[in-house]
């Protein structure tokens, strides 16, 4: 034999290496070419909920602005940054030195969102983030040229998490990923147990990625007797958690699960049957007004069907505020100077078809109602994709964390 | 209430319990891949691909022609299997003279193109698929409600498991194939078709990834990248086993799922990486693997 375990092993090691292809964009054009680069997983457990169909959110916003009109010109390219760091990082620096990329859009992953965060400063470029989460990023590692647009862990703790202590379920325990997001997420939710008088019993700390089987980690929340199970996770792994608690007969035995950050994709993977019920905090439902109907049935047909998610919503929507306010500060300044761009944007007051008028704050957050929605029986779904009824809107005042107790140098008290 | 380590003991059969069950997994993924290695001396990268679409052929069976669970688990490894066969005939035994480093890059590269198809054609999100009606439901062992599939899922394992260990190791058909490994001239000369046994060795290995994967469909999210998170693991299981040993990789299967349940109670940020731990310590003190022949 020829082949000895060493080759193996190395050979496996190397095809385990992150596979970087280099992005073959064309060299940076004219001053009066913007581009934007979106930056998401195309290949892993966030490829539906952000992944082509924040590429597809970005150009639609392109052909709504219509730039051709307004004097230059937009181009987007997109990469996949494994939800690895290190490669989004390699990523980001590539595009900002060598190919002309003037913003990052999207960043699933507050791992990578907050590497490329400190880049795009360095670079004095802009980040939109809209699919990354850690509230870190209008707080301690916020920055003047970061934009923070749909979601973090305190909105969507403040929705589920706050709901479901109302409703009774005061004790918790939490399975939580095992990284920047879902600590996060975890910490931000453990402060409204506690703060509104309930306790939390236990919490297990799960390997990301790569754990598919959690019914060790729910048998564990199961004997804590925990009235409530936070899900502290995303994607894949809660898809995952809500079908295996339901096959060990979880909630049957009166144990709540809160899923702390769900998209619409997620219930659509799992199925009504073993979906319906949940709670969930949701910044965008493509069913919910006139223009999210028609933003949805443009945007499906082109996404395999995929509805949009509150991320492709917030890509869309982010990359529509950028570029009026490249347009207002002109496309030239806009190139040199990231920090001007994001500051016009905070100037100016958001208005889309997707969230309505809006506004950003000092600290980059941008603020819009939340809704806390359940997920419907199949029998009251009336179509493909009917899913969410309407619980409540939380109010802006509620669904984010106040400006002051973020700890943004930004914000000057 | 009895403790272990501050654990209460019953707590712990539970968790031991779940142990096995993911040993089935890994006992059935690596015999395929120690039958494949063992035989033909190639080791199939492919193998996590060809578990995915073990569940993706039983959820189109179901969706598009109304086939149940159970002939999903006869059919989707045929199916499979057959592509298996295909694979090794158009490609795989064109490398057989090469290199084995050759044939570990052709499947490796197969499982990137087979996951990105599956990726584009269905997203990875994953779909539902349903237990079988007459696997819902759970008992009450006393320590733990065990899902009824749970249990079928160990049960189905060790009696495949011990099927194929039974056939290699102890009938006419298993000797001609370890005999073709060992001298294939010689066994030509009696007659025996050597490449066409081959030829279906790797079609039968395969169809044991799909059978696993259809076995894993009701339980886990069927998407394009439930094998590339398993395979990586099931490697490092042929590995502490000793790579091409049959028993070996049965054995070590289901005890490491046992061990990996352990970590999960004692130090669950430690569960994702205890196998390699272990594969690190193996390969300094027994570099053939705990079953294998130096």
């Amino acid at each position: 034999m020829t082949l000895n375990r060493r080759t193996l092993l190395g050979t496996a090691a190397a095809g385990a290496l992150p596979l970087v292809t280099p992005m073959r964009a064309p060299r940076a054009q004219a001053g009066n070419t913007i581009r934007i680069g979106v930056l998401t997983d195309l290949s892993s457990l966030y490829t539906d909920l952000a992944g082509q169909g924040s590429v597809l959110a970005a150009r639609m916003a392109v052909e709504d602005f219509n730039p051709g009109a307004k004097g230059f010109n937009v181009d987007i390219v997109s990469a996949d940054h494994q939800n690895k760091a290190d490669v989004g990082s390699t990523t980001a620096r590539t595009w900002y030195d060598r190919d002309g990329v003037d913003a990052i859009v999207d960043v699933p992953n507050s791992g990578v969102a907050l590497a490329v965060n400190q880049i795009t400063r360095e670079k004095n470029k802009v980040m939109l983030v809209s699919a990354g989460a850690t509230t870190a990023l209008t707080g301690a590692s916020c920055t003047p040229n970061t934009i923070h647009w749909t979601y973090d862990t305190f909105s969507q703790a403040a929705g589920t998490g706050r709901a479901m202590v109302a409703a009774g379920g005061d004790s918790w325990f939490f399975i939580t990923a095992d990284y920047a997001f879902g600590h996060a997420l975890e910490a931000d939710t453990e402060k409204f147990v506690t703060a509104s008088g309930g306790r939390v019993l236990g919490k297990v700390r799960t390997p990301f990625p790569g754990t598919t089987d959690f019914s060790s980690f729910l048998l564990q929340a199961q004997s804590s007797r925990a009235k409530v199970i936070g899900l502290a996770n995303a994607g894949g792994d809660f898809i995952n958690c809500v079908k295996q608690a339901g096959e060990f007969g979880i909630t049957r035995r009166g144990q709540k699960l809160a899923g702390l950050l769900v998209f619409i994709t997620d219930v659509h993977g799992l199925g009504l049957q073993t979906a319906q019920g949940l709670t969930l905090t949701d910044a965008f439902y493509w069913d919910r007004n006139d223009g999210s109907r028609a933003f949805s049935e443009k945007f499906h047909p082109r996404n395999r069907g995929i509805r949009p998610t509150m991320a492709h919503a917030g890509v869309y929507a982010s990359t529509l505020h950028y570029l009026k306010a490249v347009e207002a500060v002109g496309a030239e300044k806009a190139k040199a100077d990231g920090a001007a761009v994001v500051a016009k944007m905070k100037e100016l007051r958001t208005a889309d078809p997707l969230f309505g008028e809006g506004e950003i704050r000092p600290d980059g957050r941008k603020l819009h109602p939340m809704f806390l929605y359940e997920v419907k029986a199949p029998n009251e779904s009336r179509g493909p994709w009917d899913y969410y009824k309407l619980i409540r809107e939380i109010p802006i005042a509620d669904a984010w964390r106040p400006l002051a107790e973020g700890g943004c140098s930004l914000v000057r008290t | 209430m009895d403790t272990i380590f501050g654990v209460p003991a019953v707590a712990l059969y539970g968790q031991l319990m779940l142990g096995l069950i993911n040993g089935a997994f890994y006992a059935l993924l690596s015999l395929g891949l120690a039958v494949i290695f063992g035989m033909m001396n190639v080791i199939n990268f492919t193998h996590g691909a060809q578990f995915m679409m073990g569940a993706f052929v039983a959820w189109m069976l179901l969706e598009w022609l109304g086939l149940s669970y159970w002939w999903a688990l006869l059919l989707a490894p045929l199916i499979v299997g057959a592509t298996g066969v295909v694979i090794e005939r158009l490609m795989i035994s064109r490398l057989y003279r090469l290199d084995h480093l050759y044939g570990l890059l052709l499947t490796f590269g197969l499982a990137l193109i087979i996951e990105g198809v599956f990726r584009n054609l269905f997203g990875s999100s994953g779909i539902p698929y349903r237990i079988p009606d007459q696997l819902q439901g759970a008992m009450d062992l006393g320590f733990m409600f065990l899902p009824n599939y749970r249990g079928w899922v160990i049960v189905a394992s060790v009696v495949v498991c011990f099927g194929t260990w039974f056939v290699i190791e102890r009938t006419k058909l298993g000797a001609y194939l370890r005999a073709a490994t060992e001298r294939p001239l010689l066994v030509q000369a009696f007659g025996v078709n050597v490449p066409r046994m081959i030829t279906l060795t790797y079609g039968f290995g395969v169809a044991l990834a799909a059978f696993a994967g259809v076995l894993a469909a009701p339980i886990y999210s069927v998407n394009p990248n439930m094998g590339s998170q398993l395979i990586i693991v099931v490697f490092a299981v042929v590995v502490i086993g000793g790579m091409g040993s049959i028993a070996g990789s049965i054995v070590t299967g289901f005890g490491l799922g046992l061990v990996e349940g352990l970590t999960k109670v004692f130090y669950p940020e430690g569960s994702a990486t205890v196998i390699f731990v272990i594969m690190a310590i193996v390969l300094l003190l027994r570099p053939a693997g705990l079953f294998g022949r130096a």
